[in-house]
């Protein structure tokens, strides 16, 4: 009886130890790439380990390349610049990049694998990006649906971003979430208090980042985010500026607005639009009038698009898009700061690019 | 199967009894890679050394392991180890080797372990009782059967991607599934020249 569950058991057990005795073998010599030199920018060098992906080998020197979709090739946001070093373009890649970053060397880091010595290019600006640890200090409902969040870091102490720019928060395991997962989200706040960051969300229902911050995280949890990302800050250039945005869009506005010096502001007179469907969806509206009372240039034009009757709201109505075909002029020479959702983004820059301004002077910040 | 030549199970395994055109087995990855020429060659490759080495080793296994230990009825499980450990082989020398062709294979890869003309041709060889050359024979054959098959249709697919008007219902695995038909049917003509099984 023994024997005949001993006989199968230890046979098909010698099998698969031989079998995996093989396999180990084969990857100690054809997976070992041993050590192999990364050189970045021309003069930043690092010994590595080969066979990883160019996206986690930088992670483990601390180097953090923006990726949203985990290594899956779908975001794009990992884009860095081959040198040499790298094979072909891959077909995962091809979608993903234009023809004119295709012929310039752009690679996706999550696809491209280091197996020998290379050399990539980055922007500068990535090795400021760490990774941080910080502490919820506050947590203040602004809409049914919308909070602010403050978070006080804790290791490193300091964080350096630019007015507009954005962190990838990170949400631990919790509930039956196993995975964790990286989410992107505007600073809202100045970057001159350098000890802490704070972020508007919006409930996204079922969404995994946005359920542990308004269900599972309470004041003084600690929480990890990497950062500062993005491309979506206040140009030098003295132009007058339009900002519009929606929900909590209003972030990396709020940011840049309350960055300004208030001589930049009476010199460049930003006017702000700022799209909600009802009264019940708009928030900081004092603060933003006491905005505006304080600078002098500033102006505030908040929009609902679908107003209740007992709103009682005397304020502009229609769709931003309505509103903004009504209050820019045609040709100004401004410039344009868009945030929010892409649907409403797509609409407003057709709006404005129809209004004569160039696209190369509108700046934006899809949140998708 | 004894006395069947090996040269006529070799040539009757590609055309005549083709595993995929005679018997539609190793259907998923014939219908998903066969877009581009260049890749459905890297996967035929692929397939014709797993084909090969998994039914010589599964021969061994079988005959020497299996069958002196009354062991028959597990071949199923043990086939699929086999083929199993090979795929990873096989992954790892196109990983070092290719990475184009690694990242254009994707998930196909690692799935040629359950590719089913594999195991199915680890299967006929223990059904129609071939000998060890036989079963060389056989699973060489095959694969090459199976290379050929999908590079048609890959050659078949990438000239009608530029010609073609296929009605929209049918784009994709519909029309590939009526080529398939009208390939095999054109394959059953050879069935004059050899025959086994």
């Amino acid at each position: 009886m023994i024997n005949a569950l001993l006989v199968p058991g230890l046979s098909m057990a010698a099998l698969a130890a031989v079998l995996a005795v093989i396999i180990l073998i084969a990857e100690r010599y054809l997976l070992d790439y041993g050590e192999v030199d990364l050189t970045i920018n021309d003069e930043k060098k690092f010994r590595v380990k080969g066979g990883n992906t160019v996206l986690s080998t930088l992670k483990d020197q601390h180097i953090f390349i923006p990726s949203a979709c985990g290594g899956r090739a779908t975001c794009a946001y990992c884009k860095v610049k081959a040198v040499s070093g790298f094979g072909d373009i891959l077909p995962t890649e091809t979608p993903l990049l234009t023809e004119e970053e295709i012929v310039d060397g752009i690679r996706l880091s999550c696809q491209i694998k280091i197996k020998n010595d290379v050399a990539i290019e980055i922007p500068e600006e990535l090795f400021y990006i760490k990774e941080f640890r910080a502490r919820a200090a506050k947590i203040i409902d602004l809409t049914y649906d919308i909070k602010w969040f403050h978070l006080e870091l804790i290791e490193p102490d300091t964080i350096e971003f630019k007015a507009g720019q954005y962190i990838q928060f990170q949400t631990p395991e919790y509930g039956n979430q196993s995975e964790s997962v990286y989410r992107a989200y505007s600073m809202c706040n100045v970057p001159s208090a350098k000890n802490r960051i704070e972020l508007m969300v919006r409930l996204v229902p079922e969404g995994i980042c946005t359920t542990y911050l308004f269900e599972y995280m309470k004041e003084s949890d600690e929480v990890t985010f990497t950062g500062p990302f993005g491309e979506f800050y206040l140009r030098d250039s003295g132009r007058p500026m339009i900002c519009v945005a929606g929900g909590t869009g209003m972030a990396p506005i709020r940011s840049i607005l309350r960055t300004m010096p208030r001589e930049e502001i009476e010199k460049r007179r930003p006017v702000f639009f700022f799209g909600a469907r009802s009264r019940r969806d708009l928030f900081m509206l004092d603060e933003w009038r006491e905005f505006e009372r304080e600078n002098p240039g500033f102006t505030f034009i908040p929009a609902l698009s679908r107003p209740d009757q007992e709103d009682e709201w005397e304020g502009e109505t229609g769709r931003i898009t309505e509103v903004l075909t009504r209050h820019v002029d045609e040709d100004s020479d401004a410039e344009a700061y868009l945030c929010g959702s892409p649907g409403m983004l797509d609409a407003c820059l057709s709006v404005l690019t129809q209004k004569g301004l160039p696209e190369d002077r509108i700046y934006y910040d899809k949140f998708e | 199967m004894e006395g069947t030549d090996v040269f006529v199970i070799f040539f009757a395994s590609i055309f005549t009894n083709n595993i995929l055109l005679s018997l539609f087995l190793g259907m998923c990855s014939y219908l998903s890679v066969s877009r581009e020429l260049k890749t459905s060659w890297g996967l035929g490759l692929a397939v014709i050394f797993v084909m090969t080495c998994t039914s010589v080793v599964n021969y061994l296994v079988y005959y020497h392991l299996l069958v002196p230990l009354g062991l028959e009825y597990l071949r199923f499980i043990a086939f699929i180890i086999v083929i199993a450990a090979f795929v990873q082989l096989v992954e790892m020398v196109i990983d070092r080797v290719s990475s184009r062709l690694y990242s254009s294979l994707g998930i196909f890869l690692p799935l040629i372990t359950v590719n089913c003309a594999i195991l199915g041709a680890s299967l006929f060889m223990v059904i129609r009782k071939y000998d060890f050359f036989q079963s060389l024979a056989f699973g060489l054959g095959s694969g090459i059967g199976w290379a050929l098959a999908i590079m048609a249709l890959a050659g078949l697919r990438s000239k009608m991607k530029r010609r073609s008007k296929v009605i929209p219902a049918l784009e994709g695995p519909g029309v590939v599934l009526i080529i398939t038909g009208i390939i095999a049917l054109g394959f059953i003509g050879f069935s004059g020249l050899v025959q086994i099984g």
